[in-house]
Order: C-alpha cells, then structure tokens, then sequence
C-alpha cells in the first residue's frame, strides 16, 4: 500500500450518504418504542386470583418481595390474604416469580419506564400500584412453561373387577420412587397447614419424604397426630382442596403421601422405635376417657406422654370408633388400625375394652374417681329414612351394615340394593354391598356433583359398578306379604333454583313416579348422638345444643372437668377433626390440672 | 535531552476502557516503559454467591459476568448442570442455543467494532454499529424478554420457544445487517487510516501465543486455527457449515481481519440455523425449583465465545446450591498478563486500541 492511498481515503468519505437516511433512534419522550411482547417488564398481580401463597417471594434471590396484607384482601380457606409487593429497586427482571408463581396470577408487564424521585416509590405492589397492568401483559406462565408441576404421580389402583371380590385394599399406594417424586412437588406454602383441622405440619413431613427422611416424615406427623396412617388412608384431606398447585393443576396428594411415610413403620415396635416418644414421669392425675374413637384415642395417647393415667371405656371389643366399624376394611384394614393402637398401649393408654359406659360401668363412677373426664362417644345411632314401609325386614341402616361386616358377619343382602344418600357412608354402604355379591343403585336427591361424598369415592364406586341415580327421591318401601322389602317408590326430581340464593333445590317431576325392584335398602341419611349413659343430672350440667355437646375453644363443656370432641361435638365429623379436639382437649386438660 | 520518566492512570473510568479497570502506565515521553493492571472495581463475587443460591437462582446471576455477551454464561453453565444430572436436550433446543449464542457473537462483534474504531478516533463508526447492534437486541427483547440479560438458555433447554414470525425477523435482520458490512468496510476496514494505526501494533508472537493462554480471534490472527465450535463441537455445531477466520500478522490488523470475516460467517450460520432447526420440544423441564438437587458430580465444559475460549467448572455435592461454580474466560489472560507485555514500548494513544482489539472484558475478570 502506497502512502497515499486515494481510495482508502476517499471511500470513508462515502458515509456522508448517511445523511440523507431516515434516523433509527426514537426520539424519547415524543415517541416510545413499545416493548416486545414477552417483555420481562414492571409486575402485575391479579389481585382476585392470588392466593398469597408466597412462592414468588421465596424463589426472588433478590429478596426483591415481600408479602404484605393489604387493607382490602381478607384471608380465607386457600388464601392467606397476603400479597405480593416488589421492591423494584432490587429486582432484576428475572421473571423466576412469574415462572413459579401456582395460580398464575403474577405476570410481567410491557412497562417498561418508570421514574419517580421518591425512593418509596419503588417499592409497589403489582395490580394496586398499577392496575393498568392487567391490559399489557407480556411475560407470562402457562400450564406448559410454569415451573410449578401441576401433574399428580398417578396413584396405582387395583382393577374394578377385581375389587368387589374381597375386602383388600384397592389403593396399591405409592412405590418409593413415586412418593419422592409426588412429594417434590409441594412448594411449601402452608395454605394447607391453616386449613387441616389439626393444623399438622404438612410442609415439613412432605419435604422429608422428598428428601428421603422417611423416618422424620413419621415423627412429625406423630407430632400432633397419633393416627398418622388411618388418615394416611381414609382422611377428608381438606388441605388438598386448598392445595396452591390445584388453582391450575392437580393438588399434592397430601394424604397418600402421609400414608406412604407412615406404612414404613410396619408394627407397633417399629413405629415405637421410630417415635421414640418423650414420656414424662407420671403426674398422679388421673384421667378417665369415654370412647376409644379418634377423639378419645388421641385425647388419651397425648395425655399419657404428658405423664396423665389414662384410661379409655370402650364399648366395643376393638377401639377406632367409627373408623373400626364404619369404614370398610378396603379402605383402612384393621390391621393397620390395630398397629396404631397397639403402639398406643405401649406407651400406657390403658383401654378397657367391651365396657360400655352407663351400662358395665356408671359414667358418675368415672367422673368420681378421675381428675377429668373426656368424652368422645361420636355419633353411634343412625336416623330413619323417614318414608313408608321403613319398618320392612331388609332395610338397614348403613352403619349397622357396615359394623356387622366389620365384625366379620357376611350378611345376605339378596340380589339387588338400594343405596339412600349421597353422602361418604353411603358410597361405603354401597361398595360393600357390591362385595356382598348384589347389584347396587345409589338413590341421590341432586346432581352427581352435589354429592358431599369425596370425588375419589364416586369415582371408586363408579369403577365397581355402582349405579348412581341423582334426581331421585325414595317415597316409599315396598313389602310382601311377609313383611319382606320388595322394591322402592320413587321420583325423579328437577333442580330448581333456591329462590333465596341457597344450592339448587330438587323439586319432584309430577308423574315421573316409578317402582325400582330391589331386596335390601341401606339408609345412609346420617347419625346422631346416644347419651343415654349420662344421668339427668349430667345433662343438666353439660349443655346439650341440637344433639352435640357445647364446648369452648378448649374443648371444655359447662362442667369445668368434663371435656369432649369428636363426632359428637364438631359440625365436620371426620376423623381429622375428631383427631384435633383431642389434641386441643389435652393442651386444656394440662392447664387445668397443672396449673 | 532525555525525557523524565512519568506515571500515569488510565482508568478505572475512561472511555477507552472497556469497562472499569485501570491500567497504571510508567512512560517516557510518549512511550510506555512497564504497564501493569488493576482490576478489583467491578467484583461481585459470583462465583461465591451461586454457592449460596438454588441452582435455578444461580441461573439469573451468571449473565452478568459478561454484559456485551451474557449467552456463553447461561449456555455453560446450563451444559455443565445437563452434564452432572444427564439431563436430555430436546435437540430443537440446541439449535434456539446455538441461535442465540450466533446472534450474541454478531451483538459482540457489532460492539467491538465500536470499540475498536473508536479508540483510533473513527467516532462514527461505534455510531453505526452500535445502532445497528441494537436490531440484535431487539431480536433478545422479542425471544426472550431482555435486551441485555435474557436469561434464557437454562438447564434443560431454553425458556421459551421462538415468537411467532421471529423466524422472518431474524433473517431480515441479516439480510439487513450483510448490506451493512459493505458500508462499514468503506468506512473502516478500507478506510487507510484506520490500517496504518492497525498494522504492526499489539504483535503478539505466535510462538508463545499458546503458551501464554491467548484465545479466540487474537489466537486466530496470529496464524493458529482454534476454536471450540471446531476442536470440540458442542450443541449442533458439527451440523453447521462455517469457517474461521484466519491472518497471520498477529497484530491488531490481523484480529480486526478475522472478527470481520466472522461477522460474515455468523450471519451465515444463523441462516443455516434458521433454514435446519427442527420443531419440537424446547425444553426438559427441571423439578420443583424449591426442591431441585443436583447429583454429586462435576462438570468442565466449554463454548466459544466472540472473545475466546470461555469455560465453566460445576461442582455438584448433592445439594440444592452449587458447591462451586469456577468460570475461566479469555479475560483474564488478554487483560492482563498479555496485556501487560503487549503495552512495553508501546504508544500512549495505542494503549485503548491494543485493548480493544484483545476483547478485554473487566467484569469476566472479576467475576
Ligand atoms: C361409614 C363411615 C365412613 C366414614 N369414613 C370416613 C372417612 O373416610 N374419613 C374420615 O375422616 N372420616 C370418616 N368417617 C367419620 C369418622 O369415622 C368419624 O368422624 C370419627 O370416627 C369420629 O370420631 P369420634 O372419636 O368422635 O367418634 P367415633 O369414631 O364414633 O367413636 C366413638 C367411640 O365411642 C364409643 N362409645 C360410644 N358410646 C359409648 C359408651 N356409652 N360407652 C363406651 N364407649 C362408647 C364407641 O363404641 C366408639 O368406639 C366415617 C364415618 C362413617 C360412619
Ligand atoms: S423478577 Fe426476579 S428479581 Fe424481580 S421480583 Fe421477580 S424474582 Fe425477584
């Protein structure tokens, strides 16, 4: 190359055509270029959609959120009432809160400018701050790029046809593998933890089965729950509907995790061994417990560890209660029953067996020679149908059904039964039925989805092949000559809506009246309470309010020494809620006692 | 009569840096007798702070360790993670990757060129280019919701799949940016002042060049064919037809060569790119980010980046953090030991055109 080299020279100058081009900046504030539309900008939150579940304020390494109340948003079941707020003076954009975020109510937004001189200005709640957010979205999560895991691990399931040909259990229930993998999915929000009548720690004992711990997964579930692996298998598991990944995807299966943790202990000793309970030195009260259901058999273990002597009267030769003798052994096999209690007796709840109160021993006599009483006698004496011809042979109450097979009897129920209610006893009336050998129809008043049953349990008694008819009301019991049930009247009804604003109602169809053959019909419309083992004059000290005990939020009735929960005191009636009346009573007992 | 001998600073803030670092100078007159680096201004310990953060955590921070060229980082850091967990890539995934780490390559060229032209005074040129780069961000914006950081290749794949129409926009924009390179020649590589301040200055002597740990275009120039989409093809680079570029002055005319002729091939692969990339799956999804644990195991990989070779090294002890994170980028060799011979007996007014054409990166050194 020359010195001189003209070209190398002269060609720069050809830039000089740049100035007849149009410019490509923006001119700012005049104009401004709208953002992409995955643009990682200002946050929005949809405020109804939030369930301030706080995984967006967990993942933000940033510590950019944190979760706030604000004046409007009340807490409820699922919702904690907190929302997010961002410090946008220390987020990065990253979206990680949009990618975790369950409900899919956290999202980013096209803005991307925002200026203000006041430092507090920064810190802002999405969708109060801005709720013109909502309209420029940009950066979103959906069912296919959140990193929540929205699937369930499928529970494996014995075969219908299978099934109705013994009482085994026809949950096979998670393998190792697939309780690691279920059980990672939880994000640890609590939601449920508020929900659960027995507020039991469910983040903590699922994140130990994630991480391989089984044996602590079982000791912090004994924690507040000393009938772990019953609720393992048959609990209503409220916490599930409330579950932060169900908003968009399938809830945890909490309750099949808790069962997979707790059937690592196989027998009493194991479980003991694993437990390895803390059992304070006897105190010299003395505690009398009247009923060895959930209520009383957790009121009594608790009790004992705090160093109380316990005592259980249980009418029946096995205790459980309602779970011994209502729920069919398909669901909960009385072995693993047995387990539980059995270990219970090792740490000294003593339990006096066929020892009915008020019939082998008088309920004073136990208020007398005990410092307190609690009393968990559930609700034991089933309601009559309430239509013609209930007085027929071959209508039985479900419960009754249900604790004969229980007990070991194998009742002939003829070839088809009829099945009232809508409820979980009467799907378990009718799958047992299905193993007795009989056709099964379910007699429902509302729809399918009315049904207060659990939807696994619809679903279980589909795969038996069970017949459900909703919209359809019993009006009356057909009998021979022999007084024997012969078929059932009914009629099919339309739903109506409640004029009040209440649930749809059904109203029977003029002239859709029909007569069903059938040899057996199973009430299942619901129990009460039997008090008959309480003199007058403890009647008269305990408050009795439409059939259940009143209590205080310590369990604690009128009589300062007497306590009770369970069925016969609570309006949820289930094991759970048994379960945490028992636990709340001990935390009273002591105070009482030990104050 | 002899000239005193002097000290002087350039940076930590000067314009001819690239970034914040300074250079301690001992001249006399206008010659520089000893140079040597400091680094220390940018450190924010990343490697150290992964350690204390989730592995999906970890993610958001190592784009940072290079601003004109964060992909390398993610692309890294995600194989190593892959590697340890053996974790599948969707294979449409490793083609978006190898897109965005070309489109990144041409943003980082594109801003060298600024650089490069800037510290010899050709102001209008860093105008044009880094104009022009910003269509490459805009392209970011559109895939991944971030001009800078996007935060996009993660393990398992990347964040999202392609918008719809980005197909087109890509190509138009190399199309677009092809015409251009006809126009900065005119500018700058034809341009004689530019050669004359080019040719002969920054030699870097071949025989040591490996020796030393010089990498990338600067190892290029000086005749040596290397590079890692090469020697050890990772992603889909062994499906690519390309070719390196290649001098064998070893001065900062022979790298300003080869990033010019790559530019080229860049574009052209990411023509390829787009014409091949299969559809499908764009991502493996990890488990629950909360929960996400990494297999005990350890992981080297590496990528070429626009400056060089650039590595990561991922210890896993199990856990749901990194045990240790080591990044080894071009940097820290071309910035300062380099560096430092190449500026002995060199012209003040060269010392920001030497650095330039090395690639320096201060925020890489400190990671
Ligand atoms: C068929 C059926 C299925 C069910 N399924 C489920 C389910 O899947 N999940 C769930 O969570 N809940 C279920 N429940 C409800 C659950 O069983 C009850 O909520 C729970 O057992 C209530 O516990 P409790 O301790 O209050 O009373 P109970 O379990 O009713 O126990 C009361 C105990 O007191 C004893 N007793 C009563 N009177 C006396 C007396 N005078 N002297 C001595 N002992 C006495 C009884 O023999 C009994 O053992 C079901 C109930 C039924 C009937
Ligand atoms: S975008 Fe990232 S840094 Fe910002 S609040 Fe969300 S998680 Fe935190």
């Amino acid at each position: 190359m020359a010195f001189f080299d003209i070209k190398g020279l002269v060609n720069p100058l050809s830039t000089l055509k740049q100035f007849g081009n149009k410019p490509h900046t923006v001119e700012y504030p005049k104009k401004h270029k709208e953002t992409a539309d995955r643009y990682r900008g200002l946050h929005f939150n949809d405020l109804e959609a939030c369930i301030g579940c706080g995984n967006c304020s967990t993942i933000c390494m940033n510590e950019a959120i944190d979760m706030i109340h604000l004046d409007n948003i009340e807490g409820s079941e699922g919702d904690s009432g907190l929302r997010p707020r961002v410090d946008n003076g220390r987020c990065c954009w990253c979206a990680l809160c949009v990618e975790v975020c369950p409900t899919g109510s956290l999202n980013m937004t096209k803005q991307d400018i925002f200026i203000s001189s006041d430092a507090d200005a920064f810190l802002w709640t999405p969708g109060v701050s801005n709720p013109e957010g909502k309209d420029i979205l940009s950066f979103t999560s959906d069912e296919k790029t959140s990193l929540s895991l929205f699937d369930r691990v499928p529970m494996p399931e014995m075969e219908g046809e299978e099934r109705v040909k013994s009482f085994a259990e026809t949950m096979l229930y998670y393998t190792e593998e697939a309780a690691r993998e279920e059980a990672s999915r939880c994000i640890s929000c609590s939601l449920c933890t508020e929900v659960c009548p027995d507020h039991m720690h469910i983040p903590e004992y699922i994140n130990a089965i994630a991480r391989g711990e089984d044996e602590d997964s079982i000791r912090i579930i004994y924690d507040n729950n000393p009938l772990g692996e019953m609720c393992g298998k048959v609990c209503t598991r409220r916490c599930e509907d409330v579950c932060a990944l169900q908003v968009r995807g399938d809830a945890v299966a909490i309750r099949w995790l808790k069962e997979y943790a707790m059937s690592r202990a196989e027998t009493a000793d194991i479980l003991k061994e694993i437990v390895n309970p803390d059992i304070q030195p006897a105190n010299g009260k003395k505690i009398g417990i009247v009923g060895g259901g959930p209520a009383g058999l957790t009121a009594g273990y608790y009790l004992a560890l705090k160093g109380f002597d316990v005592t259980i009267f249980e009418a029946n030769e096995y205790a459980g209660g309602m779970v011994m003798y209502g729920i069919p052994k398909y669901r909960l096999p009385m072995d693993s029953l047995n387990k539980q209690i059995d270990y219970m007796k090792s740490i000294g709840v003593k339990i006096q067996f066929n020892t009915k109160v008020g019939k082998d021993i008088s309920f004073d006599d136990i208020y007398k020679n005990h410092d307190a009483v609690f009393v968990g006698v559930g609700f034991q004496k089933p309601y009559n149908i309430g239509i013609d011809g209930e007085e027929a042979n071959g209508v039985i109450p479900a419960v009754s059904l249900l604790f004969d097979v229980n007990s070991g009897k194998t009742p002939d129920l003829g070839h088809k039964v009829v099945v009232i209610g809508g409820g979980n006893v009467a799907i378990d009336g009718a799958r047992v039925s299905r193993r007795l050998g009989s056709e099964v129809v379910i007699m429902y008043r509302r729809r399918v989805e009315d049904m207060p049953a659990d939807w696994e349990e619809i679903e279980g008694a589909e795969v038996e092949a069970v017949d459900i008819m909703p919209q359809t009301i019993p009006i009356e019991i057909i009998s021979d000559e022999n007084n024997k049930v012969t078929g059932i009247k009914y009629l099919k009804a339309e739903m109506k809506a409640d004029a009040g604003g209440g649930r749809p109602r059904p109203v029977p169809i003029e002239g859709s009246e029909a007569i069903m053959e059938v040899s057996t019909v199973i009430g299942a419309i619901g129990q009460e309470a039997d008090y008959s083992f309480l003199s007058d004059e403890y009647m008269n000290k305990i408050e009795i309010n439409r059939g259940r005990m009143v209590v205080n939020d310590q369990q604690q009735t009128k009589d300062p020494k007497i306590f009770a929960g369970g069925d016969a005191v609570n309006r949820t009636a289930d094991a759970i809620s048994a379960i945490a009346d028992g636990y709340r009573a001990v935390k009273a007992i002591e105070k009482w006692l030990m104050k | 009569m002899r000239e005193k001998a002097t000290t002087l600073y350039l940076g930590p803030q000067h314009p001819g840096i690239t970034g914040n670092m300074m250079v301690k100078l001992k001249v006399e007159g206008d010659t520089i007798q000893s140079a040597s680096t400091h680094v220390g201004y940018l450190h924010r310990g990343f490697e150290k702070l992964m350690e204390r953060r989730n592995w999906l955590q970890s993610f958001t921070i190592l784009c940072r360790i290079c601003v004109p060229e964060p992909d390398p980082n993610e692309e890294n850091f995600a194989r190593a993670v892959e590697s340890i967990e053996g974790r599948e890539v969707p294979e449409r995934a490793k083609w978006i990757r190898a897109m965005v780490l070309e489109l990144a390559r041409i943003g980082t060229y594109l801003l060298w060129f600024a650089g490069q032209s800037g510290s010899a005074g050709l102001y209008t040129m860093g105008q044009w280019s880094i104009g022009d780069r910003d269509y490459i961000l805009d392209l970011f914006e559109e895939l991944t919701g971030g001009r800078i950081y996007h935060m996009y290749i993660w393990p398992g794949g990347v964040r999202r799949d392609l918008p719809k129409g980005f197909k087109d926009k890509v190509l138009q924009t190399m199309d677009y940016l092809e015409k251009r390179l006809v126009q900065y020649d005119k500018l700058m590589f034809d341009n004689t002042i530019f050669q004359k301040r080019a040719k002969g200055i920054g030699w870097i002597d071949p025989a040591k060049a490996i020796e030393w740990g010089v990498v990338g275009a600067p190892l290029r120039a000086a005749g040596i064919a290397s590079d890692v989409r090469k020697d050890d093809p990772y992603e889909i680079y062994d499906k690519l037809d390309f070719e390196l570029g290649h001098a064998t002055t070893s001065d900062v005319w022979g790298r300003s060569q080869v990033r010019r002729f790559e530019i080229e091939q860049s574009i052209n692969m990411v023509r390829q790119i787009m014409d091949k990339m299969p559809e499908g799956e764009y991502y493996n999804r990890i488990p629950n980010p909360m929960k996400w644990e990494v297999p005990p195991g350890e992981a080297y990989v590496k990528t070429e980046s626009a400056r060089g070779e650039f590595g990561f090294y991922v210890v896993s002890d199990g856990s749901n953090k990194p045990r240790r994170v080591h990044v080894k980028g071009p940097a820290y060799v071309h910035a300062v030991t380099l560096l430092e011979d190449l500026l002995k007996g060199a012209n003040i007014s060269d010392v920001s055109f030497i650095m330039n054409s090395l690639g320096t990166c201060p925020p890489e050194i400190e990671r």
